[in-house]
This record gives C-alpha cells, structure tokens and sequence, in this order.
C-alpha cells in the first residue's frame, strides 16, 4: 500500500484545513487507497520520531512526503524533537517516491520567509523566484520528479487531490517552470471569472463587494497574472474571490507576499505598472483606449437595470 | 497582385496629402470630392474606388497622420536612453515631421479639431488617434517608472507634452514666429522637461 506522511515547518495550518475539506476523493475516500503514516493535526497515537526512524531504516516505504510549512534550519524557530524540520527533511529527502510541498510557504518560501528575526526561511527547493531553497536545485526524488510545488495561501483541497491521484495512478505530471502541475497552474482566475465583461470594456470597480465592474485597475486584482484555477475550480464550489468581488492577492505565486499596498493597483501615470500575462503594455493601453472609446452602455449600469 | 496592392497604398498616400491640403486651406464643407479629383488629375469616379465618401477621406487622414507620427514616436520610445534625452529628441522630430508634412499638423488643427461632428463616429475618443496616444502614455509611463518624471493624472502629464508642441506649429502656421521653428526646439524640450521631471 503507497503511504502518505504529511509534516509541517513553519505553517498557520491553512493547507491542513483545506485538506479536510477535500471532496471527490474525500479525505477519507483518499486515505482509505493510501495509508496515512502520520498528520500532526490528526494522528494522536502514533509516535512521529519512531515512524521517521523506520522510513530512514527501510522498514516503511514512504511514497508521498508531503510538506506543509516553511523550512528553518533554526530548531528555536521550528522543532520536531530534537531536530530542526531542515533536518527532518534531510532524513527523508532520498526515502520518498514523490515530495509534495504544499502551500506557498513550502513551495516558496512565503511570509515566514518574511522573519527578520530568522533570516534562513526558505521553501523546500525555491526561496521566491530563486531555486535557492532548502534542497539543491538539481535535486530529485527517486521517482525522478524535483519537489512537486502545489502553491497557494492556501491551497485549494482539490489541487492537492488531482495532483496525489494522478501519482497514485503513475500518470505523467507535467511541471511548469515553478515546479507546479501545469494541469492546475495553467489557468488564471481571469479564466472564468464572472468579470470579464468588465474587464474588456474597462470598466471599473470603485469598491468591494458590488457585483460590477473589474477589480483589475484600482483594487489591485492579480487575476490577469497569477497561474490559479481559482474561477474554475470553485472554493467550497460555491466562489470565489473575484466572483465575491475581492480581487485577486496572487497567493499562487513565488512573489505573493513582496508586493505591498494588496487592494491598490500600481500605476505610473495612470497607466498599470504589470498588465495582463500574454500582451505588451504597448497592447494594452492600445486595447483599453478603443474599449473606452466605444463605450459598452450597459457595463456602466447596475446589474438590475440592465435588460 | 501585389505590385497593385502597393502602388494602390502610394495612390492613396498622394490622395491623403492633396485632400490634407485643399482641406486645411479651405475648410472640410467648402472642399468636393470633384475638387480633390481635379487637383490630383483623376476622375471623381475614380477617387472613389479609394474612398467611399469625404467623410471617410476624412478620418483616414487623421488615421495615417496618426500611424506616422506614432512610429516616429515608437522609434524615440525604443531608444536606450534618459528620459530628459528623450523629450529633446521627441520635440526635434515632432517640429521636423511638421515641417516636412505642414499640410498634415494644419490639417489636424484646422480640420480635426474645428469639425468635430465629421469625426464622431469612428473616429471618437481614441480611434483616430490611438497611435500617438499609446506611443506618449507608454513614454510617461517609462519616464515615471524610472523615477525621472513626477506621477501624475496621464492627462495634464499628455497636455503637457502635446499642447506646447501644438502651439508653436500654430505659431508657425499663423506666421507668427520670428524664426524657423527648429530654433525653439531645445528651450520648448527644456519647458517641457522641466514641468514633467520628478
């Protein structure tokens, strides 16, 4: 049977949350195909160092090491027992088939990695755009993968399911240039946001919450440029942020937290500083001058006025 | 095919400047079709296998006054230089292509932007103009990202630039100017950076 150990670093739990809100597979429906060694939310009776030591043994195989957290090597900042979660990886790294960072503060380093205080946070194999973390950049695991980065703040339960049950079955994943499943990542929220009338007309959003208007030139919406299927794979599939009329944070992406001012669009002149993925700014200004000056009459209403 | 495609693109060009002329010299209404076919020595027949009515003459002058002005201005915004160096060169070209093209710049003041109602469909907002217009934001918004040019509304920062730039080739056209118009080049360029610099 393939077994799973789920370990954290430095985390708010956020991806543990998300995880026990899995459906199609369930968290149970998964755990009843592979079995859990441990999960320091849940198991209560199992002894975490002495399943370590049996995986660094040989005496358990480890299929899936999957990480939660950012990675210290600095035991005053993050521990389990005696050792440092760097060490903890360290053990394990050669045991696992597949190593599955989970989150943004894993993948990338994220808030933690913030710390003035400790200022050796990194992601498993990245710190921000740089393959400078905790393993080495040519790193892989036996299964001939590098450090699987499902990114997110947190992540949604169903990208962590795709991604397990496609390695449960050994169906090929294909990385983007971050280490994500490309089958997750290659969307955008723009892609199926409810916006986008609004978005190509430009007309825009003043405030949050109103179901007009795009949140992309004042409200600092990162839609257009984060790989995130956030509108397609809905949250609790009910929402999501754009749809609820909260931009867009980016919180898929290696520089979600170095931004500053979240709900402010950075403009030079009036004009965004990042414009949508895939087209110049020379296109964009170009394409939002014609939208304006043809004017789409019923994207300046309220939704109720219009026929 | 193609020989006739391009030289269909030249006679279009030789239209566009004679129209640009008899236009600005005596007003959009007072000019005819027949009088735009007489002058460039075609019937009027003719002429209009090129264009459909004087309307659409019209507003393709302002469009290819704008294609060109705008590559030139693409040409500036392409260079590796200071944002200061840029203005100097920009207001050099600006002057130099009215000088080359005077029936272009007086066409845009005395038709574009006398007989609006001509231009209101098609030709509103940015349609007619949007080359220029992207060219200038994309030059601000270069000069602000790289901290040389003061953060402001795009509109009084593009009035800045275009309106002086406008004025002295009114000037010029009014016969009001003691000299040539390249001699204020530098000090208009200096004004100009001056207003705009962080």
């Amino acid at each position: 049977m393939k077994t799973l150990l789920w370990i954290q670093g430095l985390t708010c739990n956020g991806n543990t949350h998300s995880l026990l809100n899995a459906e199609n597979p369930s968290f149970y429906d998964i755990f009843s195909k592979i079995k859990l060694l441990f999960h320091p939310a849940i198991s209560s009776d199992e002894d975490l160092i002495k399943i370590i030591k049996d995986i660094t043994q040989n005496k358990i195989s480890l299929t899936f090491l999957v990480v939660e957290g950012s990675i210290t090597k600095n035991k005053s900042f993050c521990r389990v027992g005696d050792f440092s979660i760097a060490e903890i990886i360290d053990q394990l790294k050669d045991k696992a088939e597949f190593i599955i960072a989970v989150g943004n503060c894993a993948s990338f380093g994220n808030i933690p990695a913030l710390y003035k205080e400790n200022t050796n946070v990194v992601g498993l194999q990245y710190i921000f755009t740089e393959k400078k973390g905790l393993l080495p950049p040519n790193f892989k695991t036996k299964s001939g993968y590098p450090v699987i980065n499902i990114s997110g703040c947190p992540i949604h339960p169903a990208w962590f399911m795709q991604t397990i049950l496609a390695l449960y079955y050994e169906k090929p994943l294909i990385l983007d240039a971050f280490n994500r499943p490309k089958e997750i990542y290659m969307y955008l929220p723009h892609d199926g946001c409810i916006r986008n009338e609004y978005f190509e007309w430009k007309e825009e959003s003043e405030e949050f919450g109103h179901k007009e208007g795009c949140l992309f030139y004042n409200l600092g919406c990162k839609g257009p440029l984060t790989h995130a299927p956030c509108n397609k794979i809905l949250w609790n599939r009910t929402s999501s942020k754009t749809r609820a009329g909260m931009p867009c944070l980016g919180c898929t992406e290696f520089n979600f937290p170095l931004r500053e001012n979240y709900f402010e669009t950075k403009k030079n002149i009036g004009i965004p500083e990042e414009v949508p993925l895939g087209v110049s700014k020379r296109a964009y200004i170009t394409i939002s001058g014609v939208a304006k000056s043809l004017r789409n009459e019923r994207v300046k209403k309220k939704l109720e006025e219009t026929d | 095919m193609k020989v006739s495609k391009i030289s269909k693109e030249q006679k279009k060009e030789e239209i566009v400047k004679t129209a640009c002329k008899l236009f600005a010299k005596n007003g959009y209404y007072n000019t005819t079709i027949p009088d735009i076919a007489e002058a460039l020595g075609m019937s009027v027949g003719n002429l209009y296998n090129y264009f459909k009515s004087k309307e659409e003459l019209a507003k393709y002058i302002m469009q290819y006054s704008s294609k060109l002005l705008g590559e030139e201005i693409r040409n500036i915004n392409e260079m590796d230089l200071p944002t200061k160096e840029k203005i100097f060169l920009l207001v050099k070209r600006f002057i130099e292509i009215a000088e080359e093209n005077p029936e272009l710049i007086d066409y845009f003041l005395r038709v574009f932007l006398s007989n609006r109602e001509v231009f209101s469909k098609g030709c509103e907002g940015f349609l007619c103009v949007q080359e220029v217009v992207t060219e200038i934001m994309l030059f601000l918004e270069e000069g602000v990202k790289k901290g040389d040019l003061r953060n402001q509304d795009l509109f009084t920062a593009f009035v800045t630039i275009m309106g002086p730039l406008g004025g002295l080739v009114f000037l010029k056209g009014e016969n009001i100017l003691m000299d040539n118009p390249l001699k204020y080049s530098e000090e208009l360029a200096e004004n100009i950076w001056r207003a705009l610099k962080a």
